[in-house]
Formats: structure tokens, sequence, C-alpha cells
């Protein structure tokens, strides 16, 4: 039973305020959404950092809900269930932080666009961001392909990523969004 | 022409379009599972009411939030809207909400539409 303190002792020394592991869905979504804004409340944050860490959330959540579905389809509910998604507060900074399978065969593409995205600064995002929501249109599964440029754009900083090893076929991602706290 | 009228939701905005009493509003937040889906209702409106719109239409935006996949579709009205004469846009956003300013902005540079932006 020591993973219990383990865990605990973790969470207070990466400073998470909320951390959920299992299936996602827009349900789910909504009730850490619901959850986490609460806390923001209380800790009465600055309404533009609470708005922005607000938006990185959702972006975040709904993609896993989306890569989520189409893996579970291919790979059964083992894999559509293992993500995870949390939270750190510090005192310069929000982090939403997500990790799903992916497959090894998308990690490339998935390397190119935040490399490319954090390649930019914000009049290029600006227009990276009008230039996909002009041309695109929405996914089968419900994307318009813009929720990295946003989250990229509400952090105002580099998008962090990493993939650890899961088993030849899948890739674990793990992205790191920070946002910094304003202070007035 | 019927009243489109869609009670808000934690996840989907509240949407009033009504031809009779002039009242042409979006608001709250747009966050749901299947964009395409729960606008498609307000586009086909939109299309309806282009054959015989009022001699000017107020149409109000007033969100609190969207998220990407709505901003496309929020896209997809504007442009509808485009069709219809006598438009003109009303952006609202909180005083302290450069984010939804720069955004209705955005907006108002893909769409030949005049946009009036409003603080609340």
């Amino acid at each position: 039973m020591n993973y219990i303190y383990d865990l605990h002792r973790t969470m207070m020394e990466q400073k998470l305020i909320l951390v959920y592991e299992g299936d996602f869905t827009q349900e789910t979504t909504k009730s850490i959404l619901a959850m986490a804004e609460r806390n923001l409340d209380s800790s009465a944050e600055e309404s533009s950092t609470k708005r922005k860490v607000f938006n990185v959330m959702v972006e975040a959540l709904q993609n896993i809900v989306k890569h989520s579905s189409e893996q579970g389809l291919k790979a059964g509910s083992l894999i559509s269930k293992s993500a995870i998604f949390m939270i750190s507060k510090t005192d310069s900074h929000y982090c939403v932080m997500t990790g799903n399978p992916i497959p090894k065969n998308h990690k490339e593409g998935l390397i190119d666009t935040l490399n490319l995205l954090n390649s930019k600064d914000k009049d290029g995002l600006k227009e990276m961001y009008k230039e996909i929501i002009k041309n695109s249109q929405i996914s089968d599964k419900g994307g318009a392909g813009l929720g990295f440029v946003d989250m990229a754009r509400k952090s105002g900083e580099k998008l962090e990523f990493l993939f650890a090893e899961m088993n030849e076929e899948y890739d674990f991602f793990c992205l790191k969004v920070n946002v910094p706290r304003d202070k007035e | 022409m019927d009243i489109l009228n869609l009670e808000g939701a934690e996840d989907t905005p509240k949407i009033i379009l009504d031809k009779k009493n002039g009242i042409f509003e979006i608001s709250g937040r747009s966050l749901p599972e299947d964009s395409a889906e729960f606008y498609r209702p307000v586009l086909e409106w939109i299309e309806a009411y282009q054959a015989s719109p009022n001699a000017t239409t107020e149409f109000v935006f007033k969100l609190e939030y969207f998220n990407t996949a709505s901003s496309k579709l929020i896209l997809d009205v504007l442009s509808a809207l485009e069709d219809v004469k006598g438009i003109k846009v009303i952006w609202c956003f909180h005083e302290d909400d450069e984010d939804m300013e720069e955004a209705g902005e955005e907006f108002s540079e893909l769409v030949e539409i005049p946009f009036e932006f409003k603080t609340y």
C-alpha cells in the first residue's frame, strides 16, 4: 500500500492540483472542467489567466477524447482508457499536461506539427490560425485542426512534448502546455 | 418564419434567431462534442432567412468561451451571414477579455461584414 503515500508525495512535489486517469468522454471533460474551474475560482486567480487555462484544458481534453475514440475502435478499450490528464500550479505557471497512446506511424507528423508551432512567434501563430480556419474542414472526429495552434497561442510559451515507448505499435505521447500566471 | 430557440447548457451556447422580433443572438459557452451537428440548424435557419431578410439585421455574438471546433463553425455562420442584405455583426466581449476581442477582430478580417465591438 506504499504507493498511496508515494502517489500523494509525487503529487505534492510536482504541485499537481488535479489528476485524472481513465476513460475520456465529453461527459468526463465537463466534469474535469467544472472541478478545475472551482479550483481556479477559489484561488482568486486573475480572470485572464483563468480563461487561458480553461481554454487550454478544453483543447487538451477534447484532443484526447477524439484520439481515444479513434484508437479505441482500433485497439480495444485497453488503449482508449489509458490516457491521463493533469494540472499543476506553481508560483509562476499553470501547466496542463496530457498523456495518451498514439500509433508509432503518427509520431513523425505530430513532431513536425509541434516543431513548426514552436518555431512561430505570436504573429506567426495568428497567421497560421487564420490560414487553417479559412481552409480546413471539420474532420470526422470533429476537430478543426486548430487545437495545438490555439494551445500555443494561449500559452505564449513553447509546447513541451515527449514520446515514451509503450510497445512496438504505440508510443505514449506526453504534452505539457505552460500558462504563465498574470500578476498585477 | 419559425423561431430558432436553443437553451444554453454548460457546453453549448444559448441561441435565439427570431425574425419577427428582430432578435439574433448567440451567447454563452460553445464547446459541444460535435460542433458541426450542433450548428447545423443555425446554418439552415440563416440559409432560409437569406431569401427574405429584415431591412436590417443585427446579429449579436456574446460568447464567453468557444473551442476551436466551434470557431470553425462560427466562421461558417459568419460566411452564411455575408449573403444577408443589411447585415451587421455586434461582437460583445467582457471588458477585460482581450482574447475574445482579438477573436472578433480576426473573424472580422475573414468575412465581408461590418463588425461593431461592444464590451459588457
